[in-house]
C-alpha cells in the first residue's frame, strides 16, 4: 500500500519490540463484540482508477471554463494569475499545520503577516485575523463581537439584501444566545438614522446582495451617536477601487475573500476575512500573527495575542474557531502581492466597465430593465418571461446568464442577478444580451 | 531550510511594478463614481519574478511533512497523497459555481452523496452532513443539534453539557457559543473518564456529554457504551469528538457504542492537507436521534438525480454553499482508494507504531498513565532538573524533526504529544526515537544546548511577551 | 513566594489592603508566578459596582489568562493605567506599583471574610 510503508515483517519485529503478539491485541481496550465492524464500501481503486472516476464526475458539473458565466451571488469568476496556485501548492506550505512553533513555521508565519498587512491596507483597519472558514461565517462571528462588546443591546440590523445564506449562518449562529434580528430595506445611511438604544451593531453590505453600491458616508457618525457599532461586509475586489470600510469609520469589517486568487471550486473552500480597528484587537477571534525579535535582534513572527483563543482561555474563549483557512490565506497573500496596487485597481476597474456595458445592452432589449443605482459589478435585470426558464434555457447552452432570485425568494419569479468580471469579454457580454433577447420571445 | 532573512513584499516593492498583466477594456468605458472612490491603495508592487522567490523562499522556512517527521500529537500528520490534489484540480470541480443549480451540478453532488454515505458507514451512523468547514465546526454543529433536540421535546432546562477535563479547548469553547455552562468531569487512574463523578454530575440540567475517544491522553476509553448508557438514561445526548478517529478506522465504529452525533476531521483522518492551519473539514454524522438535526442543505437522490435538500429538523445552515467543496473531493479519492481493508490497516498501523515509539521511549520520558496507547502517547519532558518540554520540543527541531504538540493535555505535567501516524517508516521511527533518546542524554550532560535551541533556523525563539504586550500586527512602513 | 502581611487574600489568588477608606487589590506573587510574564491586563470601567466574587477584568500572560475576582463588594474608583503600556510591574512588583484596582467598598464587613497573610500562604503552598 503506497501510503503505508510498514510490511508484515516490519510488524512482526515492531510487536516483539513492543512485547505483544499480535496487531489485535493492541486493541484490547475496545469492547470485543464492537471490535472489527463489517464496512459497506466499495472495492479500494488504484491511482488511476480513481482519476478515471473523478474525471468522469467532475466532468458532469458546468464549468466557467468552457461558458459565458454570468453567474456570481458570493462565488465569484474571477481571473486567477497562474503563480498564485503553483507557488501555494509547494509542499512546503501545504502539507505544515498551524504554526505553533514558530522557529520552523516562518513561511507560514510571514504570510499571515503579510496578508494581515494587505489586507488590512485593504479594508482601512490595522487588524486583520488570519481567516474564517467563509464569508458567511466571518459575519456571524464579527455579529456575536460586536454582540459581546454591548451586552445590555440585544439586537442586530442586517440589510435585508444581506446574502440570503449569511442571513441563515447568522442566524444559525446567533439564536441560540438570545441575540434579535432586525432588517433594513433602504440604504445603511437611513437605517443608521433611526437606531434605539436595542441595537449593537448595524451591519452594512458593501455592495448589498444586489450589486449596489451605498454611500457609506456619515453612516459610521449616526451608528456610533447611537452608542453601537458599525460593521461593513464588503467585495474585497470592489475595494481595489472604492473607499475603504475603515476610512468611512467602520468598526469591524469581513468579506468574503474568495475573489482573491481562489477558484469558485464548487463554494469551498473560501477565505473568511475579518478585521478590526485596533482598539478592538483584543475582542476579535481568529489566529493573529505578530512581529517579534529573538535573542539576536532578527525579525521573526508568532502567533500572538493567543490568550483570546479556545485552546487557553477554553469556555471563556471569544471563539470555538481552531483550524481556519490558512492554504486559500496563502493564496489571497500571493494575489495582493502579485497583482498589487495597480493591478487590483485595474481588476475593479475592468469590472465596472464591463458590468455597466453589459447592463445597458441588456436595457435596451424589449422587456428587460435594470435598476438605476450605483453599482459594482453585479445588478438585476428585471426579466420579461420567468427567469429560472431563461436560465435552464441559456445554460443548457453554455451561457450561464445569472441567478434566478426566485432561487432565495420564490415570489421573485422575474428577477435575474447578472455578475459580470474582467473575465467576461465584449463577445460574451453580446452573446448573452443576444441570448436573453432570444429566450424571451 | 532557507536560513537568509526574507523581506516583506512591502520592503521588496518598487514604485510602477506589477506582478499581473491585465487586458485593456474592450468594452465602452463608463465614468467612474469619484465622490465613492478611493484615494490610495497601499499594496506592495512587485514583478511576477520577485513574487515567485519571494513566495518560493517564505515555503523553505517551514517544517512540513513534506519535508520532515511531523508527529504533532492530535493533529494526524499523515502524507497528503499527490493524487489527491490532482484530483481536486480538475477544471471540473475548480471552475464550478455553487449556485448552478442541479441540473448543472451532478458530479459534484453524486461525489458528496457517495462521501456521505461511505463516512456514515465509517463511523457507524445514519446519515452524515458535510457542511461544517473544520473539526470546530462540526462540533458547533453537533452542539447546537444537541440543544434543538431537547428543546424540539419541550425540555427547555438542558443548559450543561459534561466535558471531561482531558477534552480540548474547542468543546467548552463551543459550549459557550451555543449559551451552554459546562461541567468539567476529572480523568480517572486509568486516564479515563471517572464514572462515580459522571453518574453525580448527571441530572435533568445536563444536555449531554462531549467525548473523544480515543482520548486526547491516547488512550481508549474502555466504558464507551456504559456511559453512553449513562447519559442517555439521564434523558441526555452524547457528542463525539471525532479527533482521533485516526486509531480506530475499519476496526470500531463510535456510533456502535451509543454516539449521537460525532464530527469527522477530514484532514486528519482522511489525509487531506493540512495548509498551513487549514482549509479542513469537520463534516458530522449522527445516529437514529439526531439524523434529522443535520446542518443542511445535504445531498440527497431522487429518481436516480442527485440535489440538496434540508433535513427535516435541521439545525439550520453552518456556512454558505456545501461545505469545503474541494476538501471533500481529496477525502472521497482517499477512501476509494484505500477501500475498507485499506482502512483497517491504515488503524491498525497508526496504533502500532505509536505502540512501537512508545516502547521506545518510554525507559526515558515517563508517562503519567502507562496502559497501551492507541495512535498517539502522551509521555512527559521532565528528563533532567533545569530543562522543561519546551527545550526538548526546541532541540528536536536540530534535529531535523517537527517537535510533538507540547503542553497539552493539561492534566499531564510538561506533556509531550506524540503521533507518528501510519503513513512513517520503522526507520523514521528509529531515527526520532534515538532523537529523543540522545536529547534526554543532552539535557543531563549539557542542558544550555537545549535551552539555547533550536541553532540551524532562520530565527530562534522569539520574544512572544513582548509581541503580546505591543502588538505589531501588520506592516507599517 | 512572597506574602504581604498586610493584606488579606482570597483564594483565587487577590490580595485586598486597606488605604485609608479604599481597598486597593492585586494579585498574589504566587499567582504571578505561575502565570508568567504578564503581557495584558483587561481592566473595569471606574464608576462600576460589582459584587464580592465577580469578575472584574482578565490578567493575560503569553501561554495563559486568568479572571480576576472581586475580593469584597465595591464601587470601582481607580485602575492602574500604568499597567496599559507596560504590564511587567505585574511581576515585579505585584503588592506595589503592579496593583490592579482600587475601590471603595459597599459590605466593608466581608474584610473578615478574607483570608490572613498567614492562612493565605498556607492555602497556597498546598496547590
Amino acid at each position: 500500500m503506497p501510503f503505508i510503508p510498514n510490511t508484515d515483517s516490519d510488524r512482526r519485529e515492531m510487536l516483539a519490540v513492543i512485547g505483544k503478539p499480535s496487531v489485535e491485541s493492541l486493541f484490547e481496550d475496545i469492547p470485543k463484540a464492537l471490535r472489527y465492524p463489517r464496512l459497506d464500501l466499495p472495492p479500494a481503486l488504484s491511482e488511476m482508477e480513481i482519476l478515471r472516476e473523478i474525471e468522469a464526475l467532475a466532468a458532469r458539473n458546468l464549468s466557467s471554463s468552457t461558458c459565458a458565466w454570468f453567474l456570481g451571488a458570493g462565488a465569484y469568476n474571477h481571473f486567477i494569475p497562474s503563480l498564485v496556485p503553483a507557488l501555494a501548492s509547494r509542499g512546503e506550505f501545504l502539507s505544515a499545520y498551524t504554526p505553533y512553533q514558530p522557529e520552523v513555521s516562518q513561511g507560514t508565519l510571514q504570510a499571515i503577516f503579510e496578508y494581515q498587512s494587505m489586507a488590512g491596507s485593504l479594508f482601512g483597519v490595522e487588524a486583520m485575523n488570519a481567516s474564517h472558514y467563509d464569508g458567511a461565517t466571518a459575519l456571524a462571528e464579527a455579529v456575536l463581537m460586536a454582540a459581546r462588546n454591548a451586552p445590555g443591546r440585544d439586537t442586530v440590523v442586517l440589510p435585508a439584501a444581506l446574502h440570503p445564506e449569511y442571513r441563515e449562518v447568522v442566524r444559525t449562529y446567533l439564536e441560540p444566545l438570545g441575540v434579535k434580528f432586525r432588517e433594513y430595506a433602504g440604504s445603511p445611511a437611513s437605517a443608521a438614522a433611526s437606531l434605539d438604544p436595542s441595537v449593537s451593531c448595524l451591519v452594512a453590505a458593501y455592495p448589498d446582495f444586489e450589486g449596489r453600491v451605498h454611500d457609506l458616508s456619515g453612516v459610521a457618525d449616526a451608528v456610533h451617536a447611537a452608542g453601537a457599532l458599525l460593521l461593513v461586509h464588503a467585495d474585497p475586489i470592489l475595494l481595489g477601487l472604492f473607499k475603504s470600510p475603515g476610512e468611512l469609520g467602520a468598526d469591524i469589517v469581513t468579506a468574503e475573500g474568495q475573489a482573491l486568487g481562489n477558484a469558485m471550486n464548487y463554494g469551498g473552500p473560501f477565505l473568511g476575512m475579518m478585521g478590526a480597528a485596533s482598539k478592538f484587537v483584543r475582542k476579535m477571534p481568529g489566529r493573529i500573527a505578530g512581529q517579534a525579535t529573538d535573542a539576536q535582534g532578527r525579525r521573526g513572527f508568532v502567533l500572538t495575542l493567543s490568550a483570546r483563543e479556545q485552546h487557553i482561555r477554553r469556555e471563556k474563549a471569544l471563539s470555538n474557531i481552531c483550524s481556519n483557512q490558512g492554504l486559500v490565506m496563502l493564496q489571497a497573500c500571493i494575489y495582493l502581492a502579485t497583482l498589487g496596487k495597480h493591478g487590483l485597481r485595474k481588476v475593479a476597474e475592468l469590472c465596472w466597465h464591463k458590468a455597466h456595458y453589459a447592463a445597458s445592452e441588456i436595457s435596451k432589449l424589449p422587456g428587460f430593465s435594470v435598476p438605476k443605482d450605483t453599482f459594482f459589478k453585479e445588478f438585476v435585470v428585471k426579466t420579461p418571461v420567468p427567469a429560472q426558464t431563461i436560465y435552464d434555457k441559456l445554460s443548457r447552452r453554455c451561457v450561464v446568464p445569472g441567478l434566478p432570485l426566485s432561487r432565495y425568494w420564490p415570489d421573485r419569479t422575474h428577477e435575474l442577478l447578472v455578475c459580470v468580471t474582467e473575465m467576461n469579454t465584449k463577445e460574451q457580454i453580446d452573446l448573452l444580451a443576444a441570448s436573453l433577447k432570444e429566450a424571451s420571445k | 531550510m532557507n536560513l537568509r532573512p526574507e523581506p516583506l513584499a512591502y520592503e521588496l516593492s518598487a514604485p510602477g511594478r506589477c506582478g499581473a498583466a491585465l487586458p485593456e477594456p474592450d468594452v465602452p468605458e463608463t465614468a467612474l463614481p469619484k465622490a465613492l472612490l478611493r484615494d490610495d491603495l497601499p499594496l506592495p508592487e512587485i514583478d511576477e519574478l520577485t513574487a515567485v522567490r519571494h513566495f518560493t523562499r517564505l515555503s523553505q522556512k517551514n517544517y512540513s511533512i513534506d519535508t520532515e517527521f511531523y508527529p504533532l500529537g492530535s493533529c494526524t500528520m499523515k502524507y497528503n497523497p499527490k493524487v489527491n490534489e490532482a484530483a481536486a484540480s480538475l477544471p471540473g470541480w475548480r471552475t464550478t459555481h455553487p449556485l448552478a443549480g442541479a441540473e448543472f451540478s451532478q458530479g459534484a453532488l453524486e461525489l458528496m452523496y457517495r462521501l456521505q454515505a461511505m463516512l456514515a458507514d465509517i463511523g457507524g451512523f445514519k446519515a452524515a452532513s458535510l457542511q461544517p468547514a473544520a473539526g470546530a465546526h462540526g462540533e458547533l454543529a453537533g452542539v447546537l443539534m444537541i440543544r434543538k433536540w431537547h428543546r424540539d421535546r419541550g425540555d427547555l432546562k438542558r443548559v450543561k453539557m459534561l466535558i471531561p477535563d482531558s477534552a480540548h479547548g474547542t468543546n467548552p469553547a463551543t459550549c459557550s457559543m451555543v449559551g451552554f455552562e459546562t461541567l468539567t468531569i476529572p480523568s480517572a487512574a486509568d486516564g479515563g473518564v471517572d464514572l462515580a463523578a459522571l453518574e453525580s454530575a448527571l441530572d435533568d440540567t445536563v444536555a449531554g456529554i462531549m467525548i473523544t475517544n480515543p482520548s486526547t491522553l491516547g488512550l481508549f476509553e474502555r466504558n464507551i457504551e456504559r456511559i453512553a448508557k449513562l447519559v442517555h438514561d439521564a434523558g441526555g445526548l452524547v457528542y463525539g469528538d471525532g479527533a482521533n478517529l485516526n486509531a480506530i478506522t475499519g476496526i470500531f465504529r463510535p456510533g456502535d457504542a451509543g454516539i449521537d452525533v460525532m464530527h469527522f476531521n477530514l484532514h486528519k483522518t482522511f489525509s487531506t492537507p493540512h495548509g498551513g492551519g487549514g482549509p479542513g473539514s469537520g463534516m458530522v454524522a449522527a445516529g437514529e436521534r439526531l439524523a434529522d438535526y443535520l446542518p443542511g442543505p445535504v445531498a440527497v437522490r431522487k429518481d436516480g438525480r442527485f440535489d440538496m435538500a434540508m433535513p427535516t429538523a435541521s439545525i439550520g445552515r453552518l456556512k454558505a454553499f456545501h461545505g469545503n467543496f474541494g476538501v471533500l473531493v481529496r477525502a472521497y479519492t482517499y477512501i476509494r482508494m484505500l477501500g475498507a481493508p485499506g482502512l483497517r490497516r491504515l488503524a491498525e498501523t497508526a496504533v502500532l507504531n505509536a505502540n512501537y515509539l512508545k516502547a521506545k521511549v518510554e525507559k526515558v520520558y515517563p508517562l503519567k498513565y502507562g496502559r497501551g496507547c492507541m495512535h498517539e502517547f502522551v509521555a512527559m519532558g521532565t528528563v533532567a532538573e533545569g530543562v522543561h518540554t519546551l527545550d526538548i520540543a526546541k532541540r528536536l527541531i536540530d534535529y531535523g524533526f517537527h517537535p510533538p504538540t507540547i503542553y497539552f493535555p493539561l492534566i499531564v505535567p510538561e506533556a509531550l504529544m506524540i503521533e507518528p501516524t501510519e503513513t512513517e517508516t520503522r526507520e523514521t521511527l528509529d531515527a526520532f526515537a534515538d532523537a529523543l533518546v540522545k536529547i534526554a542524554e543532552e539535557a543531563r550532560s549539557d542542558p544550555e544546548l537545549l535551552h539555547s535551541a533550536p541553532h540551524v533556523t532562520p530565527v530562534g525563539r522569539l520574544d512572544e511577551v513582548a509581541a503580546a504586550r505591543c502588538p505589531i500586527l501588520c506592516y507599517r512602513g | 513566594m512572597k506574602i504581604d502581611a498586610n493584606a488579606r487574600y482570597r483564594t483565587s489568588h487577590e490580595w485586598a489592603r486597606k488605604e485609608g477608606s479604599v481597598i486597593v487589590t492585586g494579585i498574589s506573587d504566587h499567582a504571578q508566578e505561575s502565570l508568567g510574564d504578564i503581557v495584558f491586563v483587561e481592566f473595569p470601567e471606574v464608576g462600576k459596582t460589582l459584587k464580592q466574587g465577580q469578575t472584574f477584568g482578565v490578567i493575560e500572560s503569553v501561554k495563559a489568562a486568568s479572571d480576576l475576582y472581586m475580593p469584597m463588594s465595591g464601587t470601582i474608583t481607580a485602575v492602574n493605567e500604568a499597567l496599559g503600556g507596560d504590564p511587567s510591574a505585574v511581576n515585579k512588583d505585584c503588592y506595589g506599583a503592579g496593583w490592579l484596582i482600587k475601590f471603595e467598598p459597599t459590605s466593608p464587613a466581608e474584610w473578615d471574610g478574607l483570608l490572613s497573610a498567614s492562612d493565605y500562604e498556607k492555602e497556597a503552598a498546598a496547590h
